[in-house]
């Protein structure tokens, strides 16, 4: 699992630019299921047949980055965000950009780094100046961030553990199960970092009866961090709330119950901000029931975000677990 | 069942979103006394339908059920508990106040304070913020975590209280004021003859983004649509442009998020009537249930009437009575011709 | 046991309005002791003699008042002002329900929504001339008729029992009034080797007044204060003393803001705990002051207080561990009928 996760998280890929690793994806899962077919948003349908209930599992392809929104008279390109991307954790990174241009974020001088804003932010190309800069890299251009995966101790540092590790577990998820009396859309999703909206078209076409988002969730376990109950090496995370969803009762019940059948390592998460593509399930039409499965990751939506192998592997367990399930019984579906 | 007793068995019933049951179940039990058809779906939203004499269109009454509250969180060593907040909390209003915790079994608690005696000087100058704050049950670690879990509501401990002049104060009179008109209504509808069909729905999740009234529109598909909530009641310190009267009735919506015709059809029907209410107005679209209903699917046209109520996510929201009870009246007349209302506005 | 103090804590008696919780501990201690008798301030005084020879005079006082308010204005929309009475700390009174005057009118102090506030408005505490009672009147005249001026008010909260601990309001000092109730109830075969006076004090909280006149009128040869005090065994910082812990015993104060204790007493009370196997410890601040602040100094009275650990007191709800409460009963009671022996 650790060579498809390097692979699957050093690909570029930012919100709105998801060509390259929805090929990547596409080829891993091809062999595990009945259908592909990529819908008119650019997520990644891919398809287990099965007479239950539809179930939809969603993990985000797209990863943060940044759109060159102009280019100065001494050829740096500048940069507006492209999700939560803070300025601070840009600063002197090296990027990529979606034609194969590299470069490296510089900043304008400044006092204190409170002041640090993306219109101090450029991007530097290289370019002798602005006529060769735009013969590199126009305007509309979309970057994201390089970094290789590094393994520390039995934890894992990446970029875009956001939510490549979520595609990894849905991958991996779709190679072991063998036998599932549902109906499994594993679907890829796009533009969830500026507002889960492939998440939401996807929901809105299959009305699945039951949404299970994969991602990363924050951590309270590193100094002077925020307190959250979440914990590295503790298991998965199955989520009661976040900004996006309170989870219904059945939904997280029918998990933690799996989990302890099962005797799967896991933890309740309960996060005060943000959101993730279950959210955007949950409300699509009449309402869907939805819940998530997250992996606890440090330094979220930085260059080197830090989860752990075994937290990874029972995010796996659990899925393939829930997903052997008789999804309509266990639910009550009528 | 008497109006006041309703209503002190609605604010006392638990409902913090996402986990509505209580008072869901007690609204449906409600409901089936009053409607054709009453049930709860899915997501605890309750709806109940009145069949009208033609069913030839559909309106829908959408009150919240859902109240705030929190979250355990985290427990810390010696027992304490942190809390996540669900909705939107004034963090000084919280030290002091007695909460209940609905884990496998009902645990009381307070929210800890510093008493004057262990302060330092400059402390009284200080908020205390919310993720500071924590919930004591006095009991023994191992005790508090043999009973409580992750992901417990935690509510305020809460007593309906009848006041001097009608007045009735309570935590979650937002919404279950609401909800009582929507009763209000049916009661007063019983004597009345109507065309269209009536949805009464009590919604979940209003707190955290109105999403049962988004999604509850959505299924339901009605024709018109009506949102009921509380509004914010006269106080001094507050300008009087941005209140509405303890006393005075109903406040009718005008703004973007209002059928402008709908609503001026009510007000007509509030004068003849001579049914005292009072205009409030909504420049920007607010965070009521009628925000979500009126974009989803095909988009309804809306209509608001809310309850004027002092100290808004306190745990002594304030009411009169007497508002509860115009409001409902005004809201039967309306559904009972809301069939040609509709012909001659919207069509 | 518990019941006594579920009664007291329950009864109204804000500073200077202590009639309901004296008649009530009256009637509860009349038919326990020699006398009982009530002084012009309203301390409540009952007597109860050994047949010993030449026994010492212990003064035990414990103050039946708590911490409140008083209704000092009316505004024409029927809305109460009112300023705080004993040590409130004035960011509690927000969002809470409370009880005026005898008849327990119902009011509640209300606050802006949080809707309504500007961005930064909830980060500063409100201050209590934006607070108001509101009691549903809807004018002056109307609010007055119901609550004159002057009128008391305290939290309107319900004594609850709950596993191992009790939650309840007026714990400072209604858990000192009812362990003394205790100390007066003795069986028919108990008699202290001591003389006792017992005293339930008004005025405590708003500067040890109704103590002030004890010591002249009593003139005893020592003073046992008995209180509900500060426990800090909560989220804190570091460097931050807990005061008394819940579940570790009593609290026996070596010092506070008002009196330095007796260290003879100190000693007669810790080998009294020791030997009886009884769990103790000190308060670890020297933060508040108590009744005997004023009345060892009257020729130097020998004087100790010995306290429940509360959390929260001052507060609309406390909470404490009944076996701190217990074995609080059990070492006071046991101290002084062993009395003569030590000193």
């Amino acid at each position: 699992m650790k060579t498809l996760i390097k692979k699957v998280v050093e690909t570029f890929g930012p919100s709105g630019r998801e060509d390259s690793i929805r090929e990547i994806i596409k080829k891993e899962i091809e062999p595990f299921v009945d259908s592909l077919a990529v819908d008119t948003m650019g997520n990644l349908h891919a398809v287990k047949k099965g007479a239950g209930a539809r179930v939809m599992v969603a993990a985000h392809m797209d990863e943060i980055g940044f759109v060159v929104t102009h280019i100065d008279k001494m050829g740096f390109l500048r940069i507006s965000p492209v999700g939560g991307v803070a300025p601070v954790r840009c600063l002197y990174q090296r990027v990529l950009l979606d034609n194969g241009v590299k470069g490296v974020i510089g900043v304008e001088p400044v006092k204190n780094n409170n002041e640090i804003d993306f219109s101090k932010l450029y991007v530097d190309i290289g370019a002798k100046d602005e006529d060769e800069a735009r013969s590199l890299a126009g305007e509309g251009r979309f970057g994201a961030f390089l970094n290789e995966m590094t393994e520390l101790n039995d934890l894992i540092a990446a970029k875009s553990l956001d939510d490549r590790i979520g595609c990894v577990v849905a991958i991996e998820a779709a190679r072991r199960l063998k036998k599932s009396p549902n109906e499994i859309h594993f679907v890829f999703t796009v533009q969830e970092e500026v507002g889960l909206r492939g998440a939401r078209a996807a929901a809105f076409r299959i009305e699945p009866e039951l949404g299970i988002a994969l991602d990363v969730t924050g951590t309270g376990d590193t100094p002077e961090s925020a307190k959250m109950p979440m914990k590295l090496r503790n298991g998965v995370a199955i989520k009661i709330k976040d900004s996006s969803l309170l989870v219904p009762k059945k939904v997280k019940e029918f998990f933690m119950a799996v989990a302890e059948r099962n005797k799967i390592r896991h933890q309740p998460e309960i996060l005060t901000f943000g959101g993730t593509d279950a959210g955007a399930i949950n409300l699509s039409k009449s309402g869907i029931l939805a819940g998530c499965l997250s992996i606890p990751t440090r330094y979220i939506h930085s260059v080197s975000e830090t989860a752990s192998l075994s937290d990874i592997e029972e995010t796996v367990k659990l899925l393939v677990k829930i997903l052997e399930c008789d999804v309509k019984k266990e639910l009550a579906l009528e | 069942m008497k109006t006041e007793d309703m209503l002190k068995a609605l604010t006392e019933a638990p409902g913090i979103s996402g986990s509505e049951e209580d008072v869901a179940h007690l609204l449906r039990n409600y409901f089936a006394r009053l409607t054709d058809e009453a049930f709860i779906d899915k997501f605890n939203n309750v709806i109940g339908i009145k069949k009208g004499t033609s069913s030839a269109g559909k309106v829908m009454m959408a009150a919240h059920i859902d109240q705030i509250g929190f979250l355990v969180h985290t427990f810390e060593e010696g027992g304490f508990i942190r809390i996540a907040p669900i909705g939107g909390h004034d963090p000084r209003v919280l030290p002091g106040q007695s909460v209940i915790i609905y884990g496998k079994e009902i645990i009381r608690g307070v929210i800890g304070t510093t008493p004057p005696h262990l302060q330092k000087s400059g402390d009284t100058g200080k908020v205390t913020a919310l993720e500071e704050l924590y919930v004591d049950t006095g009991l023994k670690e191992e005790d508090v975590k043999a009973r409580l879990r992750i992901g417990d509501p935690v509510l305020f401990d809460n007593v309906c209280t009848r006041m001097a002049g009608g007045y009735y104060s309570a935590a979650a009179m937002d919404n279950r004021a609401g909800v009582l008109v929507l009763l209000e209504t049916l009661r007063i509808l019983k004597g009345l003859k109507h065309q269209w069909d009536v949805y009464m729905v009590g919604t979940v999740q209003e707190e955290v983004g109105t999403r049962g009234g988004a999604l509850t529109a959505y299924e339901i598909k009605p024709d018109v649509g009506i949102a009921i909530d509380v509004t914010f009641g006269d106080f001094p310190g507050i300008p009087d442009r941005q209140t509405s009267k303890l006393g005075g009735g109903g406040a009718v919506a005008v703004g973007p998020n209002f059928h402008p015709q709908l609503t001026e059809r009510l007000i007509a029907l509030a004068q003849d009537w001579e049914i005292p209410f009072q205009k409030e107005f909504n420049p920007r679209p607010g965070g009521t249930d009628a925000v979500s209903m009126q974009i989803a699917a095909r988009g309804v046209p809306m209509v608001q009437v809310s309850i004027p109520l002092r100290y808004m996510h306190t745990t002594v929201e304030t009411l009169d009575l007497q508002d509860i009870r115009r409001a409902g009246r005004l809201l039967a007349l309306f559904a009972a011709h809301i069939d040609e209302i509709h012909g001659e506005v919207v069509g | 046991m518990i019941h006594i103090l579920e009664k007291f804590s329950n009864a109204i008696g804000v500073s200077g309005n202590e009639d309901e919780i004296r008649a009530l501990i009256e009637e509860t201690i009349k038919d326990h002791v020699e006398s009982v008798s009530v002084d012009f301030m309203g301390n409540l005084y009952a007597v109860k003699p050994t047949k010993a020879k030449n026994a010492p005079h212990v003064l035990l006082v414990a103050h039946m008042d708590e911490v409140g308010l008083m209704v000092t204005g009316t505004e024409s929309n029927g809305l109460l002002r009112f300023s705080p009475v004993g040590g409130v700390d004035s960011r509690l009174l927000v969002s809470k329900r409370i009880l005026l005057g005898k008849e327990r009118v119902p009011g509640v102090i209300g606050a802006k929504p949080i809707h309504l506030q500007d961005r930064n408005e909830w980060k500063s505490p409100l201050p209590l001339s934006a607070l108001y009672i509101d009691i549903g009147a809807s004018d002056e005249k109307e609010a007055s008729a119901k609550v004159p001026l002057g009128t008391f008010g305290t939290f309107q909260t319900v004594f609850e029992s709950q596993r191992d601990v009790v939650l309840g309001k007026a714990f400072d000092d209604r858990a000192g009034c009812s362990l003394l109730t205790e100390l007066l109830m003795t069986e028919d075969d108990e008699e202290y080797p001591v003389h006792i006076t017992a005293v339930f004090t008004v005025q405590e909280e708003v500067g040890l007044r109704g103590a002030s006149i004890l010591a002249e009128r009593v003139r005893p040869d020592y003073c046992i204060a008995f209180e509900g005090t500060t426990a800090g065994d909560v989220p804190r910082g570091p460097s931050e003393s807990p005061s008394t812990e819940m579940r570790k015993g009593p609290a026996l104060s070596f010092m506070d803001r008002t009196a330095i204790g007796s260290d003879k007493l100190i000693d007669h009370f810790s080998q009294t705990a020791k030997i009886k196997n009884i769990p103790y410890q000190y308060k670890k601040t020297v933060s508040g002051g108590t009744d005997i602040g004023v009345i060892h100094m009257k020729g130097g009275i020998p004087s100790l207080v010995l306290s429940v650990p509360v959390r929260y007191i001052h507060a609309p709800k406390g909470i404490l561990a009944v076996e701190d409460y217990k074995n609080a009963i059990c070492l006071a009671k046991e101290a002084l009928m062993n009395f003569k022996e030590v000193l």
